[in-house]
This record gives structure tokens, sequence and C-alpha cells, in this order.
């Protein structure tokens, strides 16, 4: 099949960016959307023309570099999918598809589709972790996790980080992407000790990187590819608040 | 050059710790005066890091990726092996070293892998107290399964995502260092070069992705944990970016490259469907647990597999292998497959692909336990193939996965270079031949949270630390190496571009240095790359300068050192007439087409030594000898 494509390309962070039509021919159904994107570039470089750049790295959903907007939607259209497992059997011959980065204040553009996303990092190293040492620990079975709880962190573990919620967010929000990270650990018996500490010092690392907050549209579960459910925020709100109730300093 | 292995002597039990309590300690107030590169954040990196920060060294950690977190570790599948033997089946620390030993088909080394064996219980320790969500069942206990060709459940799991798990729980210790201020990360930054001072591993060279800067970074000490090689086949189960440049070209500065030859190619993969393909995608091996894998039993057979009866189809694992059956260890498995293809009995419109078939299991359990157990794999396959495996077999082929090679290390995971430690898959040291499933993420690991604080310590407490600094001329040299052969590769201006290389490579590669070798096709390999090398470096088209992000840049140059090494595989493959573990030499087969090892003559590690661009590699053996477990065929009928 054919297509035509409108590809976000903007040279540096400070420069201006602008959307341009290329043509991408031949594109067979079992090819990802990342290997249409190859063959698209394979004829640019060939034709003397700057590829187009894009972040990408395990092609298998678990990575999360992959990133792009496609007609309007983080991931494109299938639903719980990473552009890179998106295959271009969803897409018909004739289609237009418009392909931006990710759209954010925290995020900024390094180059065409590829986004500055180390804000996340920032947002984990501010405290999304257990603060245990390598080693002297207890035996893994030692304090037992009912397997509800065990199954509910792993929901909430499962985030690859890669930011389409902030994306899709009209606040810009990363709250999905905290509160997964929170509820994870706030759910293990290993992460309660810290938890007060770990809600109020994350959540104003998020604040600070210039992601907005919440106003309850759902976009962000809409495209997480792992499906991150919101209950996870309505879990964060539970910590925060009750973290505030806490004497000033205590955590 | 005698290659010393510095294995401790006395009881293999007591190796380990005898070995700990004469290694010499860095004091508390000095280890911030020693700095430490780590290059690469996987689970062997990203463990490293976390650990040597937490000990108070000054670690600089360094990844391709925008994260730390999106290593390739983060997608292996299955799990991880640990001797806690929780069901009572009859697990042991020495039956894991035992197994891994003979899965290694006997081409490591004993100490090394017992220790593995010991540290993997602390491992398990640890991942839980970091908050790693393991499966568990509703006592609250931890649950295990069986995995990969072992016959006790030994394997802890996080759904089909246990590598993510694990490398969150490391890059979450990594971020508090980070916090803490004893790591400091370089994301998007490649290393491009070790930089060796008299005789000792000082440092590396790096360029920003973003930038396209050329940096030195001095340390006093270099940990490489950069991954395997894998793409060498252009199609793998690995990242688009894994490569082998960091490895390669410490091997060009001094560190001996062990056993290049010994790749693993996996059994279960989603097959190619045409020449547009980027890379393969692994199916968890887990789903031969319940999966059973057939052909049909004639030739050219085209019915859809639904409707072959049971009595014309071949369980050919079943058949060939009734001990292990559907569970067969990898490079069996993988070659069974090729077998059976080879013999025209393949599915699917390219016939090179064999049935995963889950009919009976769903019968037996139920849609829905199925579903309990590799649903998110199942969608994955869908996503994919447009095909559902509840309704109809998956179709999977053998796709290169992991390298067993890798750079030669001692027991200290110190290379031939002092002051260069190298980790993980990175180096050569306890899968042998042929890696065993569940054994990669527990090494990494082991490597990286337990064996390297200890065995830094005892090199760094040798050395006087901050001694080089970048103005050093051997690191001004390196940076002027760097940018002379960008610079060189920017000029050609041909007419191919990089992935057109890399994938006549793979081709060279899956063809004559893949699944079933020979000497003839070796031979050819090593006449073909040599030609493909200078045609890339006369004929390749790279767009774009030398400033600023380019990734078709990154690429050539980590295509570049694929088309070198990827002769030294070969030759490594040409030197070892035996077969072994995954490295198979049709010429070298039992009557019943076999592995037909060579003890004799083979019992060795080959560790290849760079001489020179031109001139061949010189090769280096370190015996192998066994002294707990006794050398024989590896039959798993």
């Amino acid at each position: 099949m054919n297509l035509t494509l409108y590809v976000w390309r903007q040279s540096g962070p400070d420069e201006p960016g602008r959307l341009e039509q290329y043509e991408a021919w031949e594109i067979t159904p079992d090819m990802s959307f990342l290997e249409m994107l190859d063959v698209v570039n394979e004829g640019l470089i060939k034709s003397g023309k700057e590829p187009i750049a894009f972040d990408h790295d395990c092609r298998e959903g678990i990575c999360g570099m992959c990133s792009q907007v496609i007609n309007g939607v983080p991931h494109g259209p299938q639903k719980k999918t990473t552009v890179c497992q998106l295959h271009m059997r969803h897409f018909k011959d004739g289609d237009t598809l418009y392909i931006e980065p990710w759209r954010s204040r925290a995020f900024p553009v390094i180059k065409d589709l590829i986004v500055d996303r180390s804000a996340l990092d920032r947002i984990i190293q501010a405290g999304g972790y257990i603060s245990v040492h390598t080693g002297g620990v207890p035996d893994a079975d030692a304090v037992l996790i009912p397997k509800a709880d065990a199954d509910t962190a792993m929901d909430a573990a499962e985030c690859i980080g890669c930011g389409a919620c902030v994306a899709a967010c009209p606040n810009g929000s990363a709250m999905l992407f905290t509160a997964a990270k929170v509820a994870h650990l706030a759910t293990l018996p290993q992460g309660r000790v810290e938890a007060a500490r770990r809600v109020c010092v994350m959540t104003e690392a998020m604040l600070k990187e210039g992601f907005g907050s919440c106003s309850n549209h759902y976009e962000c579960q809409a495209v997480c590819p792992k499906g991150i459910s919101v209950q996870f925020i309505a879990k964060l709100n539970r910590e925060f608040i009750k973290a505030s109730f806490k004497k000033a300093g205590s955590y | 050059m005698i290659l010393d292995g510095k294995c401790p002597s006395g009881p293999l039990s007591e190796a380990w710790d005898n070995h700990r309590r004469q290694m010499k300690l860095v004091s508390p107030a000095n280890k911030r005066k020693y700095k430490i590169i780590v290059v690469g954040t996987g689970l062997a990196g990203a463990s490293a890091a976390a650990s040597l920060g937490e000990l108070g060294y000054n670690v600089e950690a360094f990844c391709y990726q925008d994260s730390p977190r999106r290593a390739h570790s983060i997608a292996a599948q299955g799990g991880i092996n640990a001797a806690k033997n929780y069901p009572n089946d009859g697990d042991s620390i020495f039956r894991l070293f035992h197994d891994t030993i003979k899965g290694g088909d006997f081409r490591a080394r004993e100490a090394n892998v017992y220790r593995l064996a010991m540290v993997s219980n602390a491992i398990i320790d640890q991942c839980v107290a970091q908050g790693v969500p393991f499966a568990r069942d509703y006592a609250g206990y931890l649950e295990n399964r069986s995995f990969g060709g072992a016959q006790v459940s030994r394997t802890f799991f996080a759904r089909g995502q246990t590598g993510q798990q694990l490398l969150l729980g490391a890059y979450a210790a990594l971020s508090r260092q980070v916090k803490a201020g004893s790591v400091k990360l370089h994301p998007r930054m490649e290393m491009l070069d070790l930089v060796v001072v008299d005789g000792q591993a000082k440092g590396i060279t790096a360029r920003d992705l973003v930038t396209g800067r050329i940096y030195s970074h001095a340390a006093d000490a270099v940990c490489l944990c950069t991954g395997g090689y894998a793409n060498v086949f252009y199609l793998s189960t690995n990242a688009m970016g894994s490569n082998v440049t960091a490895a390669y070209r410490a091997y060009k500065k001094g560190a001996f490259f062990a056993n290049p030859c010994y790749t693993q190619i996996h059994p279960t993969c989603i097959p190619v469907t045409g020449d547009h393909q980027s890379k393969l995608t692994l199916m968890s091996e887990s789903l031969r647990n319940d999966g059973r894998v057939w052909v049909p039993k004639i030739r050219g057979d085209n019915r859809a597999p639904h409707e072959i009866p049971e009595e014309e189809r071949d369980y050919y694992l079943e058949r060939k292998y009734p001990g292990f059956g559907n569970l067969a260890p990898r490079d069996i498995a993988s070659r069974a497959a090729k077998e059976v293809c080879d013999e025209g009995r393949g599915v699917g419109v390219s016939g090179r692909g064999v049935c995963l078939d889950f009919s009976g299991a769903i019968g037996r359990l139920g849609e829905e336990t199925i579903r309990g157990r590799y649903g998110n794999l199942f969608d994955m396959y869908e996503k994919i193939t447009n095909e559902n495996a509840y309704r109809q077999p998956m179709r999977i082929y053998p796709a290169p996965h992991y390298a067993m090679g890798g750079l030669w290390v001692d027991y200290n995971l110190q290379s031939t270079v002092p002051g260069l430690f190298v980790l993980g898959e990175a180096n050569f040291s306890d899968h042998g031949a042929n890696r065993l499933g569940a054994s990669a993420l527990m090494q990494g690991l082991a490597d990286g949270y337990f064996i390297i604080p200890s065995t830094i310590a005892d090199y760094l407490g040798r050395t006087e630390p901050g001694r080089v600094s970048t103005g050093n001329e051997a690191f001004i040299r390196s940076v002027e190496e760097c940018e002379t052969s960008i610079r060189r590769l920017l000029a050609i201006g041909g007419k191919k571009t990089v992935n057109e290389f890399h994938r006549e490579l793979g081709s060279i590669m899956w063809e004559h240095v893949g699944m079933a070798r020979s000497k003839e096709g070796l031979t050819k390999a090593l006449s073909l790359i040599p030609a493909l090398r200078t045609e890339f470096w006369e004929n390749v088209r790279i767009p774009g300068g030398e400033a600023g992000l380019n990734q078709e840049l990154e690429k050539a140059g980590r295509v570049a050192d694929f088309l070198e090494f990827g002769e030294l595989l070969a030759r490594d493959a040409l030197h070892r007439n035996e077969s072994c573990g995954g490295h198979f030499r049709v010429d070298f087969q039992t009557p019943e087409g076999e592995a037909l090892r060579d003890d004799a003559n083979f019992c060795y590690v080959a560790a290849w030594e760079f001489r020179g661009a031109e001139k061949q590699p010189e090769l280096h053996k370190e015996e192998l000898d066994f002294e707990n477990v006794r050398l024989c065929e590896r039959c798993y009928k």
C-alpha cells in the first residue's frame, strides 16, 4: 500500500519546526510502523536527504524509547500498543498520516521526533525507590505479601516510562507516570516505610519539572501502552493527603 | 601468554569466601577518591554502578539510550534462577552449579559457575527488598516455575516481564545514588574507545550523541557492562542499538576476546515475514512448559495446522528427547527446528517455522489458565502476526539471541588489561558454550551487585587514585583517532546505506556462521566478510555531519565494528574443530546428529589477542579443569 506522511522536522531544540510531506510506497501489512519509517528513511538517504530522526530501541514494546504522535494520538490508533508494535495492517492504502513528537513543555524537542524525557528520570531520582543497600537484606520470603497486593504492585510497575501519558494530557501532566511508581512501592510492605516521604518528594519533583496537574481527562490511561489505570492517580492523591497529615518534617 | 583465571584453590564451596577474605579493601575515607566508569546500564551496569556508588566510590555511568532504564535487559521475559529450593524439589547450590556447567557443555570455569550459583539466592532477597513484584501464591509466598530445560522449579518471575522488573529495581537503586551524588549519569553517550595508560585502563573516549562532541573521561578503573553482540547477525532479538563497539574497541586496546563463536540461537521467536524485517521478537520459552512443538510428518504439507490430524504430526522434540521433551535446552531445540525445516516440513509461507501448539493445554487447563500464564505473550504474538494463538498454533523459528562469548575475564572479572573489568553478557565467563534459560539475569545481577564490589577493591587498593588526567597524551590521541575515523566515514559518500551493509553481513553470518557451521562455510565467510568490509569503506553513504544528532553515523560506527568482529567470530568457529553448545559444526556430530565434543583437544577457553588491523589475531588458551563434575556427553534423552 502507499501512504502520505506529514512528519515533524526540526533540526534542533531552538530551531523552528515544520511538517514535511513524504510518500511511503510499497508498504506491506506485516511491517511495523517503524519498519515503514525505515523504508522511508532508506529512500531519503538514497536521494541525498536527511533521514527522519526518531527514538526507538527494543522494538518489542518494553523499553519505552519509541515516542510518536500519530494522527494526534500518542503511540497511534491501536490500544495498549507502542509505536514499535503497531503494524501497518491497521492502516489502509491511501491513508494520510501526521507524525509528530511528544508535545509537552517538560519534553523539549532534540531533533525531529526525538524529545528529551530526562525529567521523568529526575522524578524517579527524587525518591522513586526503596532505600535499601546491597546485601544484608532478609530472606525473600521473610515478609509475606498477599497475592492481591503483589498483583496490584505489578500492575503499576509495568509502566515503561515512555511518557505517552504526558503527551496525551491537555495539562502535560506526569501524574500517571508518578502515580504508577508511588503506587507500586506503596502497595508493598517493603515500600511502606518511606511511602509518605516518597509521595511528597516525587510530587514536588514532578511540579518542579514543569508538568501540569491532573484534572481527570483520563487521556493518559487511554493511550498508555501498558494500560496503567488512572486508579493509581487516586492512590497517589490518597497517599499524598495521608502524608500531609503527618507532622511537617516527620517524613 | 599463559592465561591465569586466578581461581582460588581449595574446596569449591569455600572458594569465594576465602578469596574475599584475602582481597584488599579500600578504606571508607579513601573510596571517594577513586573514580570508576561504568559503561552500560543494563542489569550488570545499573547494579554495579548502584552498588559501587553506595560503597562511596565516585561513579560515572554511561549509556547510549536516553535513560538507563531502557537498556535491553528490560526485554528479558522468562525469569531468574536461584537455588532457593522453596518448592522442596531437590534443588541446591550444587545442582544449579552442575546444571549450568552441563548446560554450557563443559566449557565454563567451575569456580566462576559455583560462585554464581552461591550468590543466586542473595539476588532474589535483594530484589524483593527493592520492591520487585515477583509472582506470589495465595499464601503470599514466592512462586517458582520450571524453565528452559531444568528439572527443578527454580525460576522466579514477574509475569512475562521479569527483566523489566529487575532492571527497574536496579535502575531505582541507581537513581538513589544519583540523588545521593555518588553516581553521575551520562545518557545518550556512546563509548568509542578505551584509554590505556602504561598498560592500565584509565578511562574512555565517548561521543555525546546529541551534540556530536567527543569527550575524554579519566578514571581509576573501567567496567564494561555493554551486553552482547547478537546483532552481528543483523536480525536478532536484541535491541536495534545493541552493539559490540565498546567490547571490540577494548579488544583492539589489548583485552582478549574469548569464545566469540559461542552464540545462542533461541528456539522460540516469531518467524521472519520479509526483507523489511528489522528485528526478531522472542516469545518466552516458558511457553514450552505448556506448548507442544510439532511439524507435519510429510514434507510440503500446506494444510492449515488444525486440519492436520494428530497421527500426521511429528512432535519431534518429544520423539527425540523423551526425557526433556519440549523443554530440551535452547541449542538442541533450535537445531532440531532447523533440521525439520531443512527437510521441507516447516510451516508458514516461508517454510521456516514450526508449530507451538497450546490446544492440549487449553483443553486440559482451560483457556483462562493459559491466559493467566501467558496472556501478554499471546497478545504480543497477535499484534505482530495477526493470529490468535488460542485458536491456532503459534509459528516459531530460532533467532540469534545471546552471546555466551565476550571479553576474557579472570575470577575477579578483570580483563587482560588491568583496571578493565567486564560484567554481564559482555564477558565470557559463566555460560560456557550455551546458556540455560533464566541464567542471564542471574549472572548480570551477580556480577553487578555481589562480585564487582569486592573484586574491584582488590585492584583499586593497589592503585594510586587520580593518577592520570584527560590531559594525558593517550587521551588526546584517542580523541584524534575517533574523530579521524568519523570524518573518514562521512567522507565516503557512497551509494549504499548502512542498513544494506548490515543486512548483507547478517545474511553471511546467518548462512555460514549460524546454527550449522562447516569448514567450507566458515572459510567462505572468512573471504566474504573482508570483501564486504572493503566495500563498506568505499561505498557507504552517511548523510549529515559530525556535529549534532546523526543516527546514521551512530549505526555506521557500530556496523564498521561488526564487519571486523564477524570475521573474528568466524575464525574462532573455524578453529574449534568440535561441536559444543551453541557452536555446532556439521563436520563434528554423532551418528544421531548430536553435538560431538572433543575434550581431549578443545577443553579450553579460546582467547584472541588483537595483533593489528591487517594481521591475524593470536590465539591464547586457558585450559579448563573439571574436578567437581565429570565430563560426560550432554545427553537430554
